[in-house]
């Protein structure tokens, strides 16, 4: 296709003069669609093909398989609880119909004000809100009412990046602040024992459903099997639910690099450790649970994948990174174990684990130079002796 | 400095909390509701106002040496005062701000302000001081107070504002983070912002 048209319309529009102020919004647009020709000229910068609105592109592309079975199972639910007989598409048709409206209020909320911010600020408009944007939907109960969702966004972008300085600058995952807040303002909404399933569609009321996370904190025994969780055909967050289709994206997400393998990896093997702890202690129900549970219900998976490897947020250093993921991991079981008032301890455990990171960062670099100034000395006194 | 400006410099470029940061211990715990808020900032306005004038009456007689115990003894002194009147005469308000009326002795704007004004200053200029400093403070309780109790419980000062207009027909929740502390101090750091944004001259380069 020959995008000539495009670029050359573009050069026509860059705003100069009295519209100077609006070049921000101009760049956003203008390097959203063609690569900036400008390359670095100074300081030593890693020279790659990919930059950040292409690797932010990956994601959203990783959280695709996702999506689409989290639309689906909207309405597979849906057509459960009534009882109704609805055939493949009519359960996607549904699902999608309910999960628009809250994609486009995420979108147009946060870029709203991203774009704002970068107006006042004179900075160029980052590109990290196309991926929270779409993860703040897919994290949240599909019964939440759209204000309340625009309220959090706000609250998300604002205070969970905008006062630190936007994109980068930021040491809570924006996503997960949007799903705390929620959490914490409107738990009616999140408690999970009852309203995660869409009645109707246009209406907010619900059908009353437990999910697999709620059973086990009324002390039941899940009633979905491992399988029917390894799937996703459960009750849950939006698009949490399918192990599967979250580990299509992190293969695409381990094969392109952009997420941490080492963050990855640890978050599950300090939840599998955690669980297998708490099963040697079986001191009740939930402790007895096989610890492959863990990963499969709830928001596990989602968040190891897709939140705890976020690479503004989590540790930078390597061996920072197993420790980050191992606690991770370890703290999310806990959490839901021992503390019956918060069913889902993954978003805690990572919000928390976030604040830690730029601290367990410290403490591996002091380690490091106080490894190597050791090594220096003994090398000078066998160089002196 | 003019003595008006003891009284109006605590509202803006000086206030006790916005940029003395001082008292935000008590300003987060007692602002849930605004009948609270408001008994807690006449209170705190009462002993910082009496504690500044009779430090500023005893200034030249007190060793510098025992001077945080002779404080502190006012301070308490006036603190007691406050809460058998608060017992006596509203008990509910007494109740619910619990130990927060005793902790008015550790309100860092108190001791900071007998130790930084009315130690080397005269009883007038000192006696405003205390006002202007306590209505500074009350100023951004009775914002939080409103705020919170507005937003957290849909009331203002038990009237149900919120079920009068008809705002949960139509889906309206509650906002339960409102009534927790963390938003309190989130909320006391947006004004902070907003304030500064409104005073370069306060922002460190």
């Amino acid at each position: 296709m020959n995008m000539k048209w495009l670029e050359q319309w573009f050069e026509k529009i860059e705003p100069k003069g009295k519209w100077a102020w609006l070049g921000s919004t101009y760049e956003a647009f203008h390097t959203f669609a063609f690569t900036p020709k400008t390359v670095t000229r100074s300081g030593s910068h890693i020279r790659d093909a990919v930059d950040m609105k292409r690797s932010i592109i990956i994601v959203v592309i990783a959280l695709l398989p996702a999506l689409l079975f989290g639309m689906w199972n909207i309405g597979y639910q849906t057509n459960l609880a009534a009882g109704t007989d609805w055939g493949f598409w009519h359960c996607f048709w549904f699902g999608l119909l309910r999960m628009l409206p809250m994609i486009v209020v995420s979108y147009v909320v946060g870029l709203s004000i991203e774009f704002a911010f970068a107006q006042v600020r004179h900075h160029e408009v980052n590109e990290g809100f196309l991926a929270t944007g779409l993860l703040i939907p897919m994290i949240v109960p599909v019964t939440t009412p759209l204000w309340q969702l625009a309220l959090a966004v706000a609250f998300a972008v604002i205070i969970g990046k905008e006062v630190f300085g936007g994109s980068g600058m930021n040491f809570l995952n924006p996503a997960l602040v949007a799903r705390a807040f929620l959490f914490f303002a409107y738990p009616t909404h999140m408690s999970g024992d009852k309203v995660w399933i869409a009645n109707d569609l246009w209406g907010s009321d619900a059908i009353a459903g437990a999910t697999p996370m709620g059973e086990l904190a009324a002390g039941m025994h899940p009633s979905a099997s491992a399988i029917d969780m390894l799937i996703g055909t459960i009750l849950g967050s939006t698009c949490e639910t399918s192990v599967i289709a979250i580990a299509l994206g992190a293969l695409l997400l381990l094969f392109t690099g952009i997420a941490s393998w080492r963050i990855m990896l640890s978050v599950f093997l300090g939840g599998g450790l955690m669980g297998l702890l708490f099963n040697a202690i079986g001191y009740n129900e939930y402790m007895q649970l096989p610890f492959y549970y863990h990963f499969l219900m709830g928001g596990f998976a989602f968040g190891a994948v897709f939140m705890a490897t976020d690479p503004v947020t989590a540790a930078q250093t390597n061996t920072g990174k197993w420790i980050y993921g191992l606690l991770i991991g370890a703290f999310a079981v806990l959490l839901r174990v021992c503390n019956p008032a918060y069913p889902e301890g993954m978003m805690l455990s990572i919000l928390f684990m976030n604040c830690m990171a730029p601290l367990i960062d410290h403490c591996v670099v002091a380690q490091n130079i106080k490894r190597r100034a050791k090594r220096a000395a003994i090398g000078k006194e066998a160089h002196n002796g | 400095m003019k003595n008006i400006d003891l009284i109006k410099l605590p509202f803006s470029k000086n206030n006790p909390i916005l940029v003395q940061v001082l008292g935000v211990c008590s300003c987060l715990a007692v602002t849930a509701q605004l009948k609270p808020a408001v008994v807690m900032a006449i209170s705190v306005t009462v002993v910082v106002a009496l504690s500044n004038l009779i430090i500023s009456l005893l200034r030249n007689t007190i060793p510098p040496r025992i001077r945080i115990i002779v404080q502190l003894v006012v301070v308490s002194t006036l603190v007691v005062l406050v809460d058998q009147v608060l017992k006596a005469y509203m008990y509910d308000v007494s109740k619910q701000l619990s130990v927060f009326v005793g902790l008015i002795i550790t309100n860092c704007i108190v001791m900071g302000r007998l130790e930084a004004f009315a130690m080397v200053q005269k009883p007038w200029p000192s006696l405003l001081d205390g006002i202007g400093n306590g209505l500074g403070y009350s100023v951004i309780l009775i914002t939080l107070g409103f705020v919170r109790e507005l937003f957290g419980s849909g009331t203002l000062w038990g009237y149900p504002v919120v079920e009068k207009l008809g705002l949960y027909g139509i889906g309206y929740e509650n906002n339960g983070l409102m009534i927790m502390p963390p938003m309190a101090l989130i909320l006391v750091g947006l004004i902070i912002w907003w304030h500064r944004s409104k005073n370069k001259d306060l922002v460190e380069q």
